[in-house]
C-alpha cells in the first residue's frame, strides 16, 4: 500500500522521461545516496570499504561501459580486460611522463586512449558479428595482454614488470585514506551513471538499441550502422578506460598485466548478464551480486558451523555463477534488473493482484 | 474521392530498372513514375517483384541497370540511410520493429534524423537535449494520438499483437514525416475490422499530411478503394499501368493472376 503511484499524474512529457518518475523511487534513491556519501565514509569499517565497496563501485562503472557496448548495442567483447589494461597502463604513463598533469585529467586521457583503441578494435565490427566479432575481441585481449607484458615501455622498464600508481593527489588534496578514495570512486561512479543514463535515454542511445534490435531496419530510418557502432565503442571503451585507471590506482596500488586477464572479461560479462543487459541500475546489481557471492561463500558456511575450505568454495562459485547465467540467458535476459521492476510492479499492485 | 490536395508533379520516377540475384532475375526493365499527393499501388502476383522495387526505391538494392529520379534529380547509388534523409520512409512485409524498445522509443527512433543535438548535450540532458527531446515527444505524441495507439505507448513493441505492430510501424515511419512512403503489404494477415482502421490511417495520412504513398496489396478490393493508379508486375516485368478500374478489365492482368502460361 505504500509504494503507490496513485495521485502522482505525470502532466508534462518532462516528469514523463524522468529517470525515477515515480516519488517513492525518488525518495529512496535520495537515501541511498545519503548513506553512500554520508554514511558509509562515517561508520564503515576499512575491510568493508577496501575489499568490497571500493572494488564494487570501480567494476560497476566497468560493467556500464561494457553493457553500453553488449546491452544497448548489441556488440558482443570478451575483451574488456583487455581495455581496463589500455586505461590503466595509458593513466600510468601519463601520470608517470607529464607529472604536472592534473589526475582527473590523467584519468580522462586514459579513457580517450581506450575510446580510440576500442574504436579500433571495433572496427571489425561493421563487417562481422556475433561469434565471430566476439573470437575478434578475443583477439584483442591477447594482443593487449602481450603487449603491456612484453613491451617494456609501457611499464617503463621496471625489471618485474610490476609498476605502481603514484599518489593519488588532486588539486592538492590527498586522497590517502581508503575513506576518501572511496568517495572519489563513488564519485566518478554517480557522474559516470548519470552520464550513461543520459546517453541511453537519448538520440545516441536509441540509435544503439535500433542496431542491436534490428540492423537493416535501423538503417532504413536513417541510422548510419558504422557511427552507430563505432559511437557504441568509443563511449563503452571511454568508460572501461576509467574504470581501468580507477582499478589499478585507486583498487590495487601495484598491478601487473595479469590483473587485466581474460577472467576479468568473462567476470564483467557475468556481471551484466546477471544484472540485467541493457540496464543502468542492473550494472550496479550485477557488479554487487558478483563481488559478494565469493565473500559469502567464505562466511556463511562458516557462520552455520561447517566451513568449507577456499578451493571448495571458488568451485561452489564457478558453479553458482555458471547456474545462474544459464538460467538468466534462457528465462531473463534482462536479469535481476527485470526482477527487481517486476517485483516493484507487483508491489504497486499489492495486495489487489489485478 | 474527395481530395485536399490534388495530384502533383512528378515526384519520383523510376527507369528501366532491371535487377538479378544471380540467375533470378527480379526486375526487368520496369518503368513508372509516381506523382506528388497520390496513392500508387504496385500489385502483381506471388514473386513478381514488388518488394524488390521498394527495395530498389529506398536504396536497400542496387539496381544492374537503370535510373531514379527523386524530386527531379537523377540520383547516384544511394544507401539506405541516404535516401532516408531525402525524404524517403518505408514499411517492411515483414515487420521490422525494434523488438526490445516500446511503441513510444520505436516511434522516437523514426525521428533520430531531425534531432540534431550534439553528444555532449546528450550526456548532459539538461537544457538544449532534454528541449529537443519534448518537442519531438511532442511530435510523437501527435502520430500515437493519429493511430489510436495511446494505451501501448510504454510497452515492448516484441509483446504486441501482430496487427498493432504494423500500426506502429506505420507510426514510425510516419515520424520522419516523409514525403514519399513505401508500404509492403501493411494490411498481409490482418482482419477485416483492422484492415479497415489501416485503410482508414492510410486515406488520412495521405489526405491530412499530403505524403505520397506507394502501396503493395494482395487485396483488391483495397487496392480500388485506395489508389488513385496501379502498376501491375508480372514476373519482374511491368505488365499493366493505369487508373485501378483500366487496370482491372485488362486481358493481360486477369491471364497473369489467373496463372496463365505465357
Ligand atoms: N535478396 C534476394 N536474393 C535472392 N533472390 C531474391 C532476393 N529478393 C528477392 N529475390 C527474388 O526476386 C523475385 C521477386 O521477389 P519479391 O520479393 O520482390 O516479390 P514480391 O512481388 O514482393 O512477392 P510477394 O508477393 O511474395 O511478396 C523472387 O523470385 C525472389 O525469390
Ligand atoms: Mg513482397
Amino acid at each position: 500500500m505504500i509504494y503507490r503511484e496513485a495521485g502522482q499524474f505525470k502532466t508534462t512529457y518532462r516528469a514523463d522521461q524522468a529517470v525515477f518518475p515515480i516519488l517513492q523511487d525518488r525518495v529512496a534513491l535520495l537515501l541511498i545516496l545519503l548513506g553512500a556519501y554520508v554514511g558509509i565514509p562515517m561508520f564503515a569499517s576499512e575491510y568493508l570499504v577496501v575489499a568490497i565497496l571500493i572494488p564494487f563501485l570501480i567494476l560497476s562503472m566497468a560493467a556500464i561501459g561494457l553493457n553500453i557496448l553488449v546491452g544497448y548495442c548489441g556488440q558482443i567483447s570478451l575483451g574488456t580486460g583487455g581495455f581496463m589494461a589500455v586505461g590503466a597502463y595509458a593513466a600510468y604513463n601519463f601520470a608517470l611522463r607529464v607529472p604536472e598533469l592534473n589526475l582527473i585529467v590523467v584519468f580522462l586521457l586514459a579513457g580517450g586512449a581506450t575510446a580510440l583503441v576500442g574504436i579500433l578494435f571495433g572496427i571489425p565490427s561493421l563487417r562481422i558479428k556475433g561469434f565471430y566479432l566476439a573470437v575478434a575481441t578475443l583477439a584483442a585481449q591477447f594482443f593487449l595482454d602481450w603487449l603491456f607484458s612484453r613491451v617494456q615501455w609501457f611499464t617503463n622498464y621496471t625489471p618485474s614488470g610490476s609498476v605502481a600508481a603514484p599518489p593519488i593527489r588532486i588539486f592538492g588534496y590527498y586522497f590517502g585514506s581508503p575513506a576518501e578514495r572511496y568517495l572519489l570512486a563513488l564519485l566518478l561512479v554517480t557522474i559516470v551513471a548519470l552520464v550513461a543514463k543520459n546517453l541511453v535515454r537519448g538520440r545516441i542511445g536509441r540509435s544503439w538499441m535500433a542496431i542491436r534490435d534490428m540492423d537493416i531496419a535501423a538503417e532504413i530510418i536513417g541510422i548510419r550502422p558504422m557511427f552507430a557502432k563505432l559511437s557504441a565503442f568509443a563511449v563503452s571503451s571511454f568508460i572501461i578506460g576509467i574504470s581501468g585507471a580507477l582499478w589499478a590506482f585507486l583498487h590495487l596500488g601495484a598491478w601487473e598485466p595479469l590483473a587485466f586477464d581474460i577472467n576479468r572479461s568473462f567476470n564483467l560479462l557475468f556481471m551484466i548478464i546477471i544484472g540485467g543487459l541493457g540496464s543502468i541500475l542492473g550494472c550496479f546489481l550485477g557488479a554487487a551480486f558478483i563481488t559478494m557471492v565469493p565473500i559469502a561463500l567464505n562466511q556463511i558456511p562458516a557462520m552455520l558451523g561447517v566451513p568449507i575450505s577456499t578451493a571448495t568454495a571458488s568451485h561452489l562459485e564457478l558453479m553458482i555463477f555458471g547456474a545462474l547465467i544459464v538460467f538468466f540467458l534462457i528465462a531473463e535476459p534482462h536479469g535481476l534488473a527485470r526482477l527487481w521492476a517486476v517485483g516493484k510492479q507487483k508491489l504497486r499492485l499489492w495486495p489487489f493482484p489485478h | 474521392m474527395e481530395r485536399t490536395r490534388p495530384i502533383g508533379d512528378v515526384l519520383l520516377q523510376v527507369d528501366d530498372i532491371s535487377l538479378s540475384f544471380g540467375g533470378v532475375q527480379a526486375l526487368s526493365g520496369v518503368s513508372f513514375d509516381i506523382r506528388r499527393h497520390e496513392i500508387r499501388a504496385i500489385i502483381g502476383p506471388n514473386g513478381a517483384g514488388k518488394s524488390s522495387m521498394l527495395n530498389v526505391i529506398n536504396g536497400f538494392y542496387h539496381p544492374q541497370q537503370g535510373r531514379i529520379t527523386f524530386k527531379g534529380q537523377t540520383r547516384r547509388r544511394m544507401r539506405p540511410h541516404e535516401t532516408s534523409s531525402q525524404g524517403i520512409a518505408r514499411t517492411f512485409q515483414n515487420i521490422a520493429l525494434f523488438r526490445g524498445m516500446s511503441t513510444l522509443d520505436n516511434i522516437m527512433t523514426g525521428r533520430l534524423l531531425k534531432m540534431h543535438r550534439n553528444f555532449l548535450w546528450q550526456a548532459l540532458w539538461w537544457g538544449p537535449a532534454e528541449r529537443e527531446e519534448i518537442e519531438h515527444r511532442e511530435h510523437v505524441e501527435r502520430i500515437i494520438d493519429f493511430l489510436e495507439i495511446q494505451s501501448i505507448r510504454k510497452v515492448p513493441v516484441g509483446q504486441l499483437p501482430y496487427g498493432l505492430q504494423k500500426r506502429v510501424e506505420l507510426g514510425r515511419a510516419l515520424a520522419a514525416e516523409p514525403e514519399l512512403l513505401l508500404l509492403d503489404e501493411p494490411m498481409a494477415g490482418m482482419n477485416v475490422e483492422e484492415k479497415e482502421d489501416m485503410c482508414r490511417f492510410i486515406l488520412d495520412v495521405n489526405d491530412e499530411f499530403g505524403t505520397t504513398i506507394a502501396l503493395i496489396e494482395h487485396d483488391m478490393g483495397v487496392v480500388m478503394d485506395l489508389s488513385d493508379r496501379v502498376v501491375v508486375l508480372d514476373y519482374g516485368r511491368k505488365i499493366a499501368d493505369g487508373s485501378p478500374d483500366a487496370v482491372r478489365g485488362d486481358q493481360k492482368v486477369i491471364d497473369a493472376y489467373l496463372g496463365v502460361s505465357h
